[in-house]
C-alpha cells in the first residue's frame, strides 16, 4: 500500500508550480509584479533591447553592452560583490557553459555564507534564506538561470531550511559549507568520472567522433580516453555566432588528440565520415527531450538520416521536472548584434535597427526530441532518453 | 586581313571569357551571378557560330565542342557554361534537321523502336552544307539569348499562386532569383520570411537586408537554429547552384540540412531554378562534385598556434536528394522531380551529354 500513495501525492505535489517570470514577458500584469518585486528587493530592472521577434515576445532579449551592474549604485548594501561579480561574469558570457555556471553559483554562495551573521532576534534557517531571495532575483536578471543552477539553488535552500535552530552560528555556516563541497565534489566531479568511465566503454580505436560546440563533460571524456590510448579522431563542429567549438578544439589539440574542424553548416558533407556522434546538455527535461546549445538537434537529425549512433552525456543534478515540446515557449534569446558579421569590410547588418522589418534571432537553446538520441550516459548508468522521470522519481524518493 | 582579325578578336575574347571564369566562381558568393555566366555564354558562342570557319553542321558542332570542352575546364563547378554549350549544339542538329526536311521527331533519341525498326546505327553526319543553316543557326541563338533574359522574371510570376498570406517561408542564403519571388508576391500579400544566414560566407545577410528594403517582414537566424525554427516555419523556398540530372540539386552548404528539417516537420521544398540551371551530370560523390574554399573563412589566421595541426573543411555546396524536393519552379512552370528527367531528354540531346 505504501508505494501508490507516495506516487499519488508526489504527482500532485509537483502540479503545483507557478510559470517563472522570464518567459512571460508578454504578460503586463506578470511584468508589473517583478518590478515590484524587484524594486522592494532593490535590484535594478533591466530593459530589452532591440526589436523582438514575434514569435518569441514573452521572452527578454538584452544587450551585452547594458549589463545590469551599470545601474546599481556602488557601494550596494543590498547585494553581496561576489555576487555583482558573478552576475556580470554571466551577462558579459565570461562564465558560460552549464557546470561552469553551477560551480560559479555554488562558491559565490559559499562566500556570502563565510560573510554572514545572523541578526539579533533571528533565525539562521530563514533569514540566510531569505537573504539569498534577491541575490537569485539579481543573477536572473543578469543572465536567466540554468536547470542546472536551479536544482543548486533548490539543494542549498534545502539544506538551510533544516539547519536546527539549537545550532551555533559558526557550526551552521561550516556545516553549510561542507554540504556544498560535497555537492560540487559528488554532483559534477564524481559524476564525471563515472560519466567518464561508461562512455570509455562506447569508444572503440579507429572511431571517428563528433562533438558539437563546448562541452566540459564531453571534453573531459575524450581526454581520459586518449590518456586510456584509446585511437580515435575528432571532428568538431561548431557554429556562429558563439563559436565555443574552437575553445573545445585547443583543449583537445593541446592534449595531442587529432582533429578536424568544420561549421555546422558542412555537417552533411562530414558526417559520412564519423562513426558517433557525443553531445552534451544543458537538461534534461521529464518527457525526454534533450534540452543543449541550439544547433544540438539539427547534428542528431542529420546523424540519424545518416545513421550514426547520437549519445548525450548529462550528469544527473542537470535533470529537469519541465516537460517541453518546442524550441519556442521556454528559451533564452541572446544579444542580437552578435549575428552581424564584418567581411571584406562591409557590415550587411550594421543598421538592422533602422530597418523596421528585419529582425535578428540569436537563440541560445532548443530541444531534441528523443527519437533523434540513442543512449544517455549518466552518472547512475547508460539509460534511454524517455527514463528521465524514473531517475527524477527516485531521486525525490532518495530526498 | 579582315578574316585574321575578326578571328584574333574572337580567340581574345574567348581567352579573356576563359580567364573571368578562373577567377570568377571562386566562392567568395560569385562575383557574377549564373544568370550572367549563362547569357555571356550564349553570347560568345553566338559570335563563335558568326566568325568562325565553318563549313557544315558537324564542323560547327566540333569548333563549339572544343570551346566547350575549354570552357568547362576553366571552371568545372560552374556549371551553367556546360549547359549553354548542350543547348547550342541541340539547337544546331535541330536547325540542321529542319534544313534537310526530316522533321524533328524522328531525329529525336534512340530508342527501342527505332533500334529495332531502322536496324543499326543511323548514319548522320552532319557533313552537308546548307546555305541558310548559319543564319538559322544564329537567329535560334538569339532566341534562346531572350528566354534567358526573361527566366528571372517568368519564375517571378508564378510567385502567387504558391506563397498565400501571413504564411511563414523560410530560405537559405541568397538567391537571385527567390528574391525576385518573393518581392513579386509581396506587392500582393502579407508574410514573414526566415532567413538562414548561411556561415561562413553569410550571403544571408545581404538577402535579408535586401527583403526587408522590399517591406517584407525578414528574420535573420543562425545556421545552428535551422531546425528550431522549422517547425513553424509553412514553407521552404530556396534556390540551388545546379539541378542534377536525377532530380537532386548541388545547392550552397546547408541545404540538405534544411531539406531533412523540413522533410521531419512535413514542410514542403520548393526549388526555384530556371532551366539553366538543368545539368546532364549525375551525383559522384567523390571527387567530382564537392568545392572547397580556403579555410581561413572557417578558422582565421587568428587562431595560429592551433592552425598547423588541425584540418579544416570548407566545403561551397551540398547534395540534397530528390526524395526531399517537393516541387521545382521554373521559366516554364512548376515540376515534380521526377519528372526532371524529361525535361532535359527535351533540352540536350544524349550523344552531348559527354562534351
Amino acid at each position: 500500500r505504501g508505494v501508490p500513495y507516495q506516487t499519488v501525492t508526489l504527482i500532485h505535489q509537483s502540479m503545483v508550480k507557478r510559470l517563472p517570470e522570464h518567459v512571460q514577458v508578454d504578460d503586463p500584469a506578470v511584468v508589473k509584479r517583478l518590478a515590484k518585486k524587484l524594486e522592494r528587493q532593490q535590484i535594478p530592472l533591466r530593459s530589452d533591447y532591440g526589436y523582438k521577434v514575434s514569435l518569441f515576445s514573452h521572452l527578454h532579449q538584452y544587450s551585452r553592452k547594458a549589463p545590469l551592474t551599470q545601474l546599481l549604485s556602488i557601494p550596494s548594501t543590498v547585494i553581496h560583490p561576489s555576487i555583482v561579480r558573478l552576475g556580470l561574469q554571466y551577462s558579459q558570457g565570461i562564465v558560460a557553459g552549464s557546470n561552469a555556471r553551477s560551480v560559479a553559483l555554488l562558491h559565490a554562495f559559499k562566500q556570502v555564507i563565510r560573510d554572514y551573521t545572523t541578526p539579533p532576534n533571528e533565525e539562521l534557517s530563514r533569514d540566510l534564506v531569505n537573504k539569498l531571495k534577491p541575490y537569485i532575483s539579481f543573477l536572473n536578471q543578469c543572465r536567466p538561470l540554468s536547470a542546472s543552477m536551479g536544482n543548486a539553488i533548490k539543494y542549498i535552500k534545502k539544506e538551510i531550511s533544516n539547519i536546527p535552530s539549537q545550532c551555533k552560528e559558526e557550526e551552521a555556516k561550516t556545516k553549510l559549507l561542507t554540504c556544498i563541497d560535497r555537492y560540487i565534489e559528488e554532483k559534477i566531479v564524481l559524476a564525471a568520472k563515472a560519466i567518464s568511465k561508461y562512455a570509455i566503454e562506447k569508444i572503440s580505436d579507429g572511431d571517428v567522433i563528433l562533438v558539437y560546440g563546448y562541452s566540459s563533460l564531453v571534453n573531459n571524456i575524450l581526454c581520459e580516453a586518449f590518456e586510456k590510448s584509446r585511437k580515435f579522431r575528432v571532428i568538431v563542429v561548431d557554429s556562429r555566432p558563439r563559436l565555443e567549438g574552437r575553445e573545445a578544439l585547443r583543449r583537445l589539440v593541446q592534449r595531442g588528440i587529432s582533429c578536424t574542424y568544420v561549421l555546422i553548416s558542412a555537417l552533411s558533407y562530414i558526417l559520412p565520415e564519423v562513426s558517433k556522434v557525443f553531445l552534451g546538455a544543458h537538461a534534461l527535461l521529464a518527457n525526454g527531450y534533450v534540452m543543449s546549445r541550439v544547433g544540438t538537434s539539427q547534428i542528431a537529425l542529420v546523424a540519424r538520416t545518416y545513421n550514426v549512433p547520437v549519445l548525450v552525456c548529462c550528469e544527473t543534478y542537470k535533470f529537469c521536472e519541465r516537460v517541453q515540446t518546442d524550441s519556442f515557449v521556454s528559451n533564452e534569446l541572446d544579444d542580437p548584434d552578435d549575428l552581424m558579421v564584418t567581411r571584406k569590410g562591409k557590415t550587411q547588418l550594421e543598421n538592422w535597427q533602422d530597418v523596421s522589418s528585419l529582425g535578428l534571432l540569436n537563440l541560445v537553446y532548443d530541444v531534441t526530441p528523443p527519437d533523434f538520441v540513442d543512449l544517455v550516459i549518466t552518472d547512475l548508468g547508460m539509460i534511454p532518453c524517455t527514463s528521465v522521470p524514473v531517475v527524477l522519481r527516485v531521486k525525490n524518493l532518495d530526498q | 586581313m579582315p578574316g585574321a582579325d575578326k578571328e584574333a578578336d574572337l580567340t581574345e575574347r574567348i581567352e579573356a571569357f576563359l580567364a573571368d571564369l578562373k577567377r570568377g566562381g571562386c566562392g567568395t558568393g560569385p562575383i557574377r551571378g549564373s544568370g550572367e555566366t549563362a547569357r555571356e555564354t550564349t553570347a560568345l558562342l553566338r559570335k563563335v557560330t558568326a566568325q568562325a570557319r565553318w563549313s557544315s553542321a558537324g564542323d560547327l558542332m566540333e569548333i563549339i565542342r572544343k570551346e566547350g570542352r575549354r570552357m568547362t575546364a576553366a571552371q568545372p563547378s560552374e556549371t551553367t557554361v556546360g549547359n549553354m554549350v548542350l543547348r547550342v549544339l541541340k539547337i544546331i542538329r535541330e536547325e540542321y534537321a529542319r534544313s534537310r526536311g526530316s522533321s524533328e521527331e524522328t531525329d529525336q533519341q534512340e530508342s527501342l523502336h527505332k533500334l529495332l525498326t531502322s536496324g543499326g546505327l543511323s548514319d548522320e553526319n552532319f557533313r552537308q552544307h546548307y546555305v541558310h543553316l548559319k543564319a538559322n543557326v544564329i537567329e535560334a541563338i538569339n532566341e534562346l539569348l531572350t528566354e534567358l533574359e526573361g527566366t528571372t522574371d517568368n519564375i517571378a510570376m508564378q510567385a502567387l499562386e504558391h506563397i498565400h498570406s501571413n504564411e511563414v517561408i523560410m530560405t537559405v542564403g541568397r538567391s537571385r532569383t527567390v528574391e525576385a519571388f518573393l518581392k513579386d508576391a509581396a506587392r500582393k500579400r502579407k508574410f514573414h520570411v526566415i532567413v538562414a544566414e548561411c556561415a561562413p560566407f553569410c550571403q544571408g545577410h545581404e538577402m535579408a537586408t535586401n527583403l526587408s528594403k522590399a517591406s517584407i517582414e525578414t528574420t535573420v537566424i543562425a545556421d545552428a537554429a535551422i531546425f528550431a525554427v522549422m517547425s513553424r516555419v509553412n514553407k521552404v523556398i530556396i534556390g540551388t547552384q545546379t539541378v542534377l540530372a536525377n532530380g537532386g540539386l548541388r545547392a550552397v552548404n546547408g541545404t540538405h540540412t534544411v531539406a531533412l528539417a523540413a522533410r521531419h516537420h512535413s514542410t514542403p521544398l520548393i526549388v526555384c531554378a530556371p532551366m539553366f540551371k538543368l545539368s546532364p551530370q549525375f551525383p559522384n560523390e567523390e571527387d567530382t562534385f564537392h568545392k572547397f574554399v580556403s579555410p581561413h573563412e572557417v578558422l582565421p589566421f587568428t587562431e595560429g598556434e592551433i592552425l598547423s595541426k588541425v584540418n579544416v573543411h570548407c566545403p561551397v555546396f551540398d547534395y540534397v536528394p530528390p526524395e526531399l524536393i517537393t516541387l521545382f519552379i521554373s521559366n516554364i512552370g512548376g515540376n515534380a522531380p521526377s519528372y526532371i528527367y524529361r525535361l532535359m531528354s527535351e533540352l540536350y540531346h544524349p550523344e552531348d551529354h559527354d562534351l
